[in-house]
């Protein structure tokens, strides 16, 4: 007996199976399974994405992204633009306005005091907010009236919907977090565990990195959802469970995240009991090449632009490894219904990818072959490896530990062999790679290496910040301990230029164009390669409904809408 | 025995101290960064903020004491707290996990009732099957009886629950559809139903535990018996004529079990350390879990808290294991 | 050694211990000679023929990316019985030292029986995740990656197994010292390291074989757990643990990738196992019939 039909059942034999959809609670249960747990409900103290998630079933923001990246009002009543008079002529304030009648689950009305501590909270000093970030360049917010927020800038913002908009920036309610703001923040444990926020459902109870049970939030603004009573969201285990729960088993009734082998999920899904979904975003598997030397000799000086790489300056080399890549042999080893070939670093949304760079996709063993002849780069001393004067093609590709990259490591490794390219390779922990400890020797911001894989994507829909990623001022060396977003240490006056006009265009088809230049120049550079643009799959039994998977929010943002569908 | 006790038990403390000293300063050369799990759209400045509100800017020896008076002050006195309604733990800091910011002890506690009903179960019923095996195959050695238990047994050791747990889904829960695979952490047990409702739910995680500690437990039961059948009081008893029956069930199984209690008292520990992988493959979420969690995320309060946890069950079960030892075996005599 | 020639006619007549010892034989012959009779390297990617199923050219199929699964096999093996062999050998080494010390001198007693229940009492599970993440890079550095994990993985099942063998061996000198052909040898003038090696090493023996079966069995299911927890080797270094966890998703569309290793393990444990028995057998005069 599968224990979701068991449920209806019991429901049915309540009489409750029957009623209409449009009645709040009347579903029953709804049952989730994250494989990755919920360690704290409050996205202010941890960036993972299974906490913004979890806690975005309780909190919510002024205005979100729908599943195709639209941004669209939820707690506000319109989206703030310079036409509706919302965002000021000289771009450095905004103001918001809050729906009317709007209460905290707890019953007590949501005001712009409490729009406004959600600021205080998060730049409080000893915090350790994590979404920091989004508040940069706010100097004040004022309050004029309950329903109204105006938000003072620093400076011109040409896009300025960074605090309070999307799953990393909720509004918090002041009342219960007041006691909690600075170095407070962290001990307040009951408060982490269960915010009290807006959203369709309220935390029953919270137990870090195992479950969260949510009920029904009796005071939600939309008085016939949810649909659903009652929220489970089991967390622990591994992908392959999850999918197993939920397309074999049907324990479950969604899924998230499943990252598994594209052959492992097709025949999951053959059970019949669900399907797979997936959607695309913008996070992007890729391999960074490194313009400067990692040679250890140079000490202090290792991957700095001190010393130039003795061959990856040469754009010929650097074309020549990207043509003798088989991008779709990659997507469908590695990722099947989860991945797609890119050809750009910025692939999503729509207005800011390029088309420009599609001949990526094509593998082009002798064209990369012939790049290298003509370059210069021949096997002089006949040892299999290219070189030039006295440097040879030997490189060292290092990347995290997880299968699918040592897959990819080894593919691509086979590939560079066939155009002359010797390469050793070597994967790190993820917890050391990622990590940022200047004493190791092993991060990715350090880049002791030749090459490097990893992924990474842009929060919400706006690349501005993303592509200035590789402004000159954003390589990492030993003066700023290696923090910094430049790996491959690029460096063009050109591009700069290009970042500094974006921080200044407000029209959104300007940014788009400006976008698409930024990353036409860097992939016509071949200093980061895509390989696959990795999308979200997630899977939902066939009983459940209005399932939207959002990759540009929380997948989590719509569970209003969930309901059980008969049968 | 008393005097002996005491003493066993003040000598255990330095050597705690000593320990969770070791694996304080081991942990925190460990090259792992409780940031790493952090998209990389955070910026790295920010992590930098994060990291200092963890308090990782303070000095080794600095955050050992602390965490010393907390793991052997403070946390008993919220334990007191909590059995007498007392306030003697008020306003002071407990030992704060760095993933989900909450009191790591209260973690430990909530977890411990699906740690001890699946590890503790499987356990208990690992031993039961293991002794009659054991016994058996000893008495009737070589014959058809012991070499299928020994070849079960050894295969049971063999495979790991990485693989027997996804097998046993596979079978039970996938293609029979007889059991669950996902174990419920919030199930509450208050009538016949939910009962056996808890009953299912445990049985795939504790027939795969199960059958690790029964190829363990009876190759010991096995040895002992076998060491016991060739000693001379055996012979004598059979010699007196007595009853086959009499002479294992008194002469032989009273001087097997000796060793093999001693071997079970041991394991004691690893029940409460919950089983890491089997934890995993069902989503038990035990202690087990929270710990390679833990050491995954790079949360040092909680590992800490939990190896040294650890440590104290482990001497705790040794020091029972010997009293059990002299209880048994009224040969030996503690001075 | 007249001794020696009959402990091995004696094995050879327990039918358990000749099973176990021409299994574990052959299990030795076939991972490290194999590769001459079956050329294929388990590292060769071939794309297009990959998920194949059991056939001519690949008796036990094909893996995701085309690679040889008997290949693979074999390579494993040598990585797993490799691991197994150097961690027992550390532990036995490390344990009959400090076993023979403490039960020699009676002066190292007490420390070194203080220091085998600190290592006891050491909770030994995280203590190896532990080792294992804060030694693997800089050891990966010196050793170069397959050698560096190769010996962190071996020394940290050896450092934290010889404690068993430790206290045996200790409690087994003890009685021997005391023994008639111990004293007269020490009569004669014998200097305790030749007491030692000639007199006692050789009497203790037996437990130390017996623990030297268990303690490799024990490292190979050590060593596969920790592959499946992501701490082992790097997915590009098969061994058999690391086969088996990959495999075991593919459990229903490919079982041969399953059973290869899964077998592979058994019959290696299996086949210790039976040694293990006969050795302690042949070796225990009471039970000889």
């Amino acid at each position: 007996m599968h224990i979701s039909r068991y449920l209806i059942g019991a429901l049915a034999a309540l009489g409750l199976g029957q009623a209409a959809l449009a009645d709040r609670g009347t579903d029953g249960q709804v049952n989730i399974l994250y494989w990755q747990a919920p360690s704290i409900l409050n996205p202010y103290l941890s960036g993972g994405t299974k906490d913004l998630e979890a806690a975005s079933v309780v909190l919510e923001p002024l205005a979100r992204y729908d599943e195709t990246g639209t941004m669209v009002p939820w707690l506000a009543e319109r989206i703030p633009t310079l036409e509706n008079g919302d965002v000021a002529e000289d771009l450095t304030s905004i103001s918001w306005r809050l729906r009317n009648g709007l209460l905290w689950s707890d019953g007590t009305p949501v005001t712009s005091r409490d729009v406004q501590f959600t600021w205080e909270y998060c730049t409080a000093p000893g915090g350790g907010c994590a979404q920091i970030e989004k508040y940069g360049g706010i100097t004040a917010i004022d309050t004029p009236d309950a329903r109204t927020v105006v938000v003072h800038f620093d400076g011109p913002k040409p896009f300025p919907y960074t605090a309070f908009v999307g799953a990393q920036s909720p509004i918090l309610q002041h009342a219960q977090f007041a006691d909690c703001t600075g170095p407070r923040a962290p001990e307040c444990t009951a408060e982490n565990f269960a915010p009290i926020g807006t959203g369709p459902f309220a935390v029953e109870e919270f137990r870090p990195n195992d479950v969260v049970t949510y009920t029904a939030n009796p005071n939600y603004r939309d008085p016939d959802k949810p649909a659903f009573a009652r929220v489970l969201l089991k967390g622990g285990g591994d992908a392959t469970a999850a999918g197993r729960a939920v397309l074999e088993t049907g324990e479950f009734d969604y899924a998230w995240n499943l990252q598994l082998a594209p052959d492992v999920l097709d025949r999951m899904e053959s059970a019949g009991l669900g399907q797979v979904i997936s959607t695309f975003g913008a996070l992007v598997e890729r391999i960074v090449l490194n313009l400067t030397d990692p040679a250890p000799e140079h000490g202090n000086e290792r991957s700095t632009r001190a010393h130039p790489h003795p061959f990856l300056t040469d754009p010929a080399v650097r074309e020549a490894l990207s043509l003798a890549i088989d991008r779709p042999l990659l997507v469908e080893l590695g990722y099947g219904p989860a991945g797609r070939v890119t050809c750009n670093i910025v692939p999503a949304p729509e207005i800011y990818a390029s088309d420009a760079n599609d001949a990526c996709k094509l593998q082009d063993i002798a064209r990369a072959n012939a790049l290298l002849d003509a370059a210069g780069w021949v096997d002089s001393d006949a040892d299999g490896v290219r070189d030039k004067d006295g440097a040879a093609l030997r490189m060292l590709f290092q990347t995290s530990t997880n299968a699918v990259r040592q897959d990819f490591q080894a593919l691509i490794k086979q590939w560079w062999s066939e155009i002359g390219v010797a390469t050793e390779l070597r994967n790190i922990d993820a917890s050391v790679f990622f990590g940022s400890d200047p004493g190791s020797p092993d991060t990715f911001q350090k880049f002791f290496a030749d090459a490097e894989m990893f992924a990474n994507n842009f929060d919400g829909t706006d690349p501005e910040a993303y592509l200035a990623n590789w402004h000159c001022d954003q390589i990492p060396t030993p003066e700023n301990q290696w923090q910094g977003s430049n790996i491959p240490r690029y460096c063009s006056g050109a591009y700069n230029a290009l970042v500094d006009q974006m921080r200044r265009t407000g029209d959104l088809e300007k940014r788009a164009e400006l976008a698409r230049a930024m990353n036409d120049t860097l992939m016509q550079e071949f200093i980061l390669l895509p390989l696959v643009d990795r999308g979200r799959v997630s899977a939902n039994a066939n009983s459940l409904g209005g399932v939207r998977l959002n990759i540009w929010d929380s997948e989590l943002w719509n569970i209003a809408d969930w309901y059980r569908k008969d049968g | 025995m008393l005097s002996y006790t005491i003493r066993r038990l003040a000598l255990a403390i330095p050597t705690l101290l000593v320990i969770s000293l070791i694996i304080f300063l081991l942990l925190d050369l460990a090259p792992g960064d409780p940031m790493a799990q952090v998209p990389l759209t955070v910026p790295p400045e920010v992590k930098a903020q994060m990291r200092e509100a963890l308090g990782l800017g303070e000095q080794v020896h600095i955050r050992y004491w602390k965490w010393l008076v907390q793991m052997t002050w403070v946390e008993p006195q919220v334990l007191i707290d909590h059995l007498f309604g007392t306030s003697l733990s008020e306003g002071k800091l407990r030992i704060l996990s760095w993933q989900h910011r909450g009191p790591v002890m209260d973690v430990v506690v909530q977890r411990l009732p699906q740690t001890l009903w699946v590890v503790g179960t499987a356990y208990l019923v690992g031993i039961l099957i293991a002794l009659p095996i054991g016994i058996w195959s000893a008495y009737r050695r070589a014959s058809l009886f012991d070499q299928a238990g020994t070849f079960v047994t050894v295969v049971g050791y063999a495979m790991p629950p990485f693989f027997t747990g996804p097998l046993v889904i596979f079978i039970f829960s996938v293609q029979l559809g007889w059991l669950p695979s996902i174990y419920d952490t919030t199930h509450r047990v208050t009538d016949w139903n939910s009962f056996t409702v808890q009953l299912r739910q445990m049985v795939l995680p504790v027939m795969v535990l199960a059958l690790q500690t029964t190829a363990q437990i009876s190759r010991y039961m096995r040895a002992a018996v076998l060491d016991s059948l060739g000693q001379d009081y055996v012979r004598t008893a059979r010699a007196k004529g007595l009853p086959e029956a009499a002479v294992l069930g008194v002469h032989v199984l009273r001087n097997a079990l000796i060793p093999v209690v001693t071997v079970i008292a041991l394991g004691l520990p690893a029940v409460f350390g919950g089983a890491i992988i089997t934890e995993q493959i069902f989503s038990v979420n035990g202690i087990g879990a929270q710990l390679i969690g833990a050491i995954r995320a790079g949360d040092l309060p909680t590992v800490h808290t939990i190896t040294f946890i650890f440590a104290v069950l482990i001497v705790l079960a040794n020091l029972l294991a010997d009293l059990l030892y002299g209880w048994l075996d009224p040969r030996i005599r503690y001075e | 050694m007249s001794e020696r020639a009959s402990l091995l006619r004696r094995l050879a007549r327990h039918p358990g211990a000749a099973t176990g010892g021409v299994l574990f034989a052959a299990i030795l012959a076939a991972v490290w000679l194999g590769p001459l009779l079956w050329p294929l390297a388990p590292d060769v990617i071939d794309v297009r023929a990959r998920n194949l199923g059991p056939g001519l050219a690949h008796p036990l199929g094909t893996d995701q990316l085309g690679r040889d699964t008997l290949a693979r096999v074999l390579a494993g093996g040598r990585l797993s019985l490799s691991v197994g062999l150097a961690a027992m050998a550390i532990a036995l080494g490390l344990g009959t030292l400090i076993g023979v010390c403490a039960g020699f001198f009676r002066r190292l007693d007490g420390p070194l029986m203080r220091l085998t229940d600190l290592f006891l009492a050491l909770p030994l599970l995280p203590l190896l995740l532990v080792m294992l993440l804060l030694f693997r890079d800089s050891l990966a550095g010196i050793f170069g990656p397959e050698g560096g994990i190769f010996v962190l993985v071996v020394g940290a099942i050896g450092l934290t197994s010889w404690m068993p063998t430790a206290r045996i061996v200790r409690g087994d000198t003890l009685a021997l010292k005391e023994r008639e052909f111990v004293l007269a040898a020490r009569a004669a003038g014998t200097g305790p390291i030749g007491l030692m090696t000639r007199h006692i090493l050789p009497n203790v023996l037996s437990p130390i074989l017996v623990s030297a079966a268990l303690g490799l069995a024990t490292a190979i299911v050590t060593e596969s757990a920790l592959s499946f927890l992501g701490l082992g080797f790097p997915p590009d270094f098969p061994s058999w643990g690391r086969l088996l966890s990959d495999a075991t998703i593919y459990l229903a569309d490919y079982p041969e990738r399953v059973i290869a290793p899964g077998l592979a393990i058994s019959l290696t444990v299996l086949s210790v196992t039976y040694l293990g028995d006969g050795l302690r057998d042949a070796l225990d005069p009471r039970l000889g019939r």
